[in-house]
């Protein structure tokens, strides 16, 4: 036998930390071998970090609108100053006052330089009781109508990049908890499925095949309209990601199905069962554990599609709705083709989406190919 | 056989109903009855609504009745082909929706010749040229298949269709066609339309099912059987074709079922994307505007043609893959 991932240690101790090893420490070890899967997994770690502290990246408060600022290009920070040394800043704005319709509007001005300062103060945000008004990048002394819009403003003047990192944290988030419902539904009905079997069986198989053939998207479009429209954005947030997750479980109940129904079989099992292990013992300390990596690549190969699902209906204007961010309603501005080939920044909301959910397939894929250790 | 006809036959009824509950579900959801709604409706407009009038309503569609009983009336009205009047239009749903749900359908079967069209020849050339050029090209644009959603490639394509050629692309017909009645004209208009959202619809169902073609018949290739027939010098595209190919379609059959759904589903979103005149724009309107028997319709139809559709194709197979007819028994 060769251990290739354990090439630099001295074969002796290889072949005794291989023998000792634990299933998920076997997984891991096989997955750190998927070079495309871990980058993937850097760059989850990295979207979700960012989600964790959108407030403190945004450089303006996301709600704020101003009219007079709609439709900025997006602006790019110039690193260094004439004399070479480093000190970022941007262009500042300057108001123009339309002769025909007397709206002031910003354009940019490049005879002004506004500096950047990091870790500058600015809106209060909070955070599950978290509060602070620091932020990584803020302008050190603004003028009216001054702001950093990285990728540009939208029709209501509002930043971007402020906007996307909000939305990265809603759609990001509202993926692992519509998966985690997902989850608990599919391991219940599929354990129940497969430690029962018989006619309880027969009815969640027949179950799943039903949900499964069920044209998803007019089903959550005529579930999410349903919604009151009184209720409050968190409310709408908890009932979509439950409606998502109704009708997403399936795969996740027929891998744990047929993970109990392979396993029922095993050696090992039997050995469990002769010992005089109790069910419990034997499903959580002996089962559970050889297939838990299965699961863990089930779910990040759910939770692109959770994603996209939220997106979609958002995008149509029925999942969440302002003023509530996610990468859907942030795609929503984007549905008018002229609007966006006036201002086809408002696209790079797309940006973020495709990429996440590549890099979850990549993950998903690499963790699949690893959840045979033994293989 | 028969067997699992009946089977399926009964599973199909079965998701049908459910298919109706949740439709009749979202038909009752939004508060109040509705016709509170169209008393709201008639006197937005400037009309009034006697209170006798509104019990005679209520009455007529049994609103004073415990759920199941409006339920039970309204799946009666239901299959005698009563779908009762869309509010927002002030006309029968059936003639609302019209061409429309064709037009889904037509749309969906495309988008399915299309998925297996190109995931067949695809999957073969990547298994059998494992590691070429051509099958990471293809693994590529298999991933960004799998990760872009099709509304965002609409999306794409109209905007740089828009920059570079100044047009949209978007609509099933040409502007001359629309409004005209149905000639052969028209349908040779609809078959040069239809393609590109055929496409943009198939392009997700199709690298899924390439990935599945492409690992099933590389695990066919290696067995031995294969090597005997090399070894008795049958062509390479004969040895290839004959066995390999035929016994790896199996995810061809079990997958139409879910593939078919799916892509109804995602047509709806790409026709409001694409403007396309299917009965995807109309639901979401309708839901908008609350015009709930419209929307309930709809959602019904979809359901039952999805699973209809399904059921077919499930027959269809069996009689093309004796495999299946012998798994049955």
């Amino acid at each position: 036998m060769r251990f290739p991932f354990l090439r630099r240690r001295s074969t002796a101790s290889a072949a005794e930390r291989y023998a000792t090893a634990t299933q998920l420490q076997l997984t891991w070890w096989r997955f750190r071998r998927h070079r495309l899967a871990m980058v993937s997994l850097v760059v989850l770690v990295l979207a979700y970090g960012m989600a964790i502290m959108a407030d403190f990246l945004t450089t303006m408060d996301p709600h704020d609108t101003n009219a007079a600022t709609s439709y900025i290009a997006p602006q790019g920070i110039h690193w260094r100053d004439d004399n070479g040394a480093f000190r970022p800043y941007i262009y500042g704005l300057k108001g123009v006052r339309d002769l025909k319709t007397f709206k002031l509007n910003y354009t940019v001005d490049t005879s002004r330089k506004v500096y950047l300062q990091f870790l500058a103060h600015n809106y209060r945000w909070s955070v599950l009781g978290f509060e602070s008004d620091l932020h990584l990048v803020g302008l050190r002394n603004p003028q009216r109508g001054d702001g950093i819009y990285l990728l540009g403003t939208d029709q209501l003047g509002r930043d971007l990049w402020s906007r996307l990192m909000v939305a990265t944290r809603v759609s990001l988030f509202i993926g692992l908890t519509g998966v985690s419902i997902s989850l608990f539904l599919g391991i219940v009905l599929g354990g129940i499925s497969a430690i029962y079997g018989g006619w309880v069986d027969l009815i969640v198989q027949r179950l799943i095949e039903v949900v499964r053939s069920l044209p998803t998207i007019p089903l959550w479009l005529g579930l999410a309209a349903a919604l009151p429209s009184s209720w409050s954005v968190t409310q709408i947030y908890f009932a979509i990601t439950i409606i998502i997750s109704l009708l997403a479980w399936t795969d996740l109940a027929r891998v744990v199905r047929g993970k109990f129904l392979s396993l029922k079989e095993e050696d090992f099992v039997l050995a469990a069962e002769l010992a005089g292990a109790s069910q419990v013992r034997i499903i959580f300390r002996h089962m559970l554990p050889s297939f838990a990596s299965h699961i863990i690549a089930a779910v990040s190969l759910a939770l692109p599609a959770m994603i996209i699902s939220e997106t979609s209906l958002s995008f149509l204007g029925l999942g969440l709705r302002p003023p509530a961010i996610s990468w859907g309603v942030l795609l929503q501005d984007a549905q008018n083709i002229q609007t966006l080939a006036l201002a086809p920044w408002l696209l790079s909301a797309a940006v973020p989406v495709i990429f996440v959910i590549l890099a979850f397939n990549f993950l998903g894929d690499g963790l699949r190919d690893a959840a045979d250790p033994y293989g | 056989m028969i067997t699992f006809l009946v089977r399926r036959f009964l599973l199909a009824i079965v998701t049908i109903w459910l298919i109706s509950v949740a439709s009749f579900v979202i038909i009752q959801l939004p508060p109040g009855d509705f016709v509170d709604t169209y008393i709201a409706q008639m006197a937005a407009s400037g009309s009034q609504v006697s209170a006798e009038a509104a019990n005679a309503m209520r009455q007529l569609y049994g609103l004073d009745r415990p759920m199941y009983v409006q339920y039970g009336k309204w799946i009666v009205r239901v299959v005698q082909g009563d779908f009762g009047e869309s509010m927002e239009w002030r006309r029968p749903v059936m003639e609302v929706i019209g061409d429309r749900l064709w037009l889904t359908l037509l749309l969906s079967f495309a988008a399915l010749i299309i998925t297996w069209g190109l995931a067949l020849p695809i999957g073969i050339y990547s298994a059998v040229r494992q590691y070429s050029f051509g099958d990471y090209a293809f693994t590529l644009l298999g991933f960004i298949g799998i990760a872009v959603p099709n509304f965002l490639l609409a999306l794409g394509i109209m905007y740089f269709s828009f920059r570079w050629f100044g047009a949209s692309v978007g609509g099933l017909f040409s502007a001359e066609y629309t409004l005209l009645p149905w000639s052969l004209g028209k349908v040779w208009d609809l078959m040069k339309h239809i393609p590109l959202p055929a496409v943009i619809l198939a392009l997700g169902g199709t690298a899924q099912l390439v990935r599945i073609m492409r690992a099933n018949l590389l695990d066919e290739l290696r067995r031995p059987y294969v090597v005997t027939a090399r070894a008795k010098g049958l062509t390479e595209r004969r040895v290839i074709l004959k066995y390999p190919v035929r016994a790896a379609l199996n995810p061809f059959a079990s997958n139409i079922a879910y593939l078919f759904p799916y892509l109804v589903s995602g047509s709806v979103i790409i026709s409001i994307v694409l403007g396309l005149p299917t009965v995807g724009p109309l639901l979401v309107e309708s839901l908008i505007s609350q015009d709930m028997f419209l929307a309930g319709t709809i959602v019904l139809l979809l359901g039952v043609l999805t699973v209809a559709g399904t059921f077919i194709s499930d027959l269809v197979l069996m009689w093309v893959d004796p495999r299946l007819r012998r798994q049955m028994d």
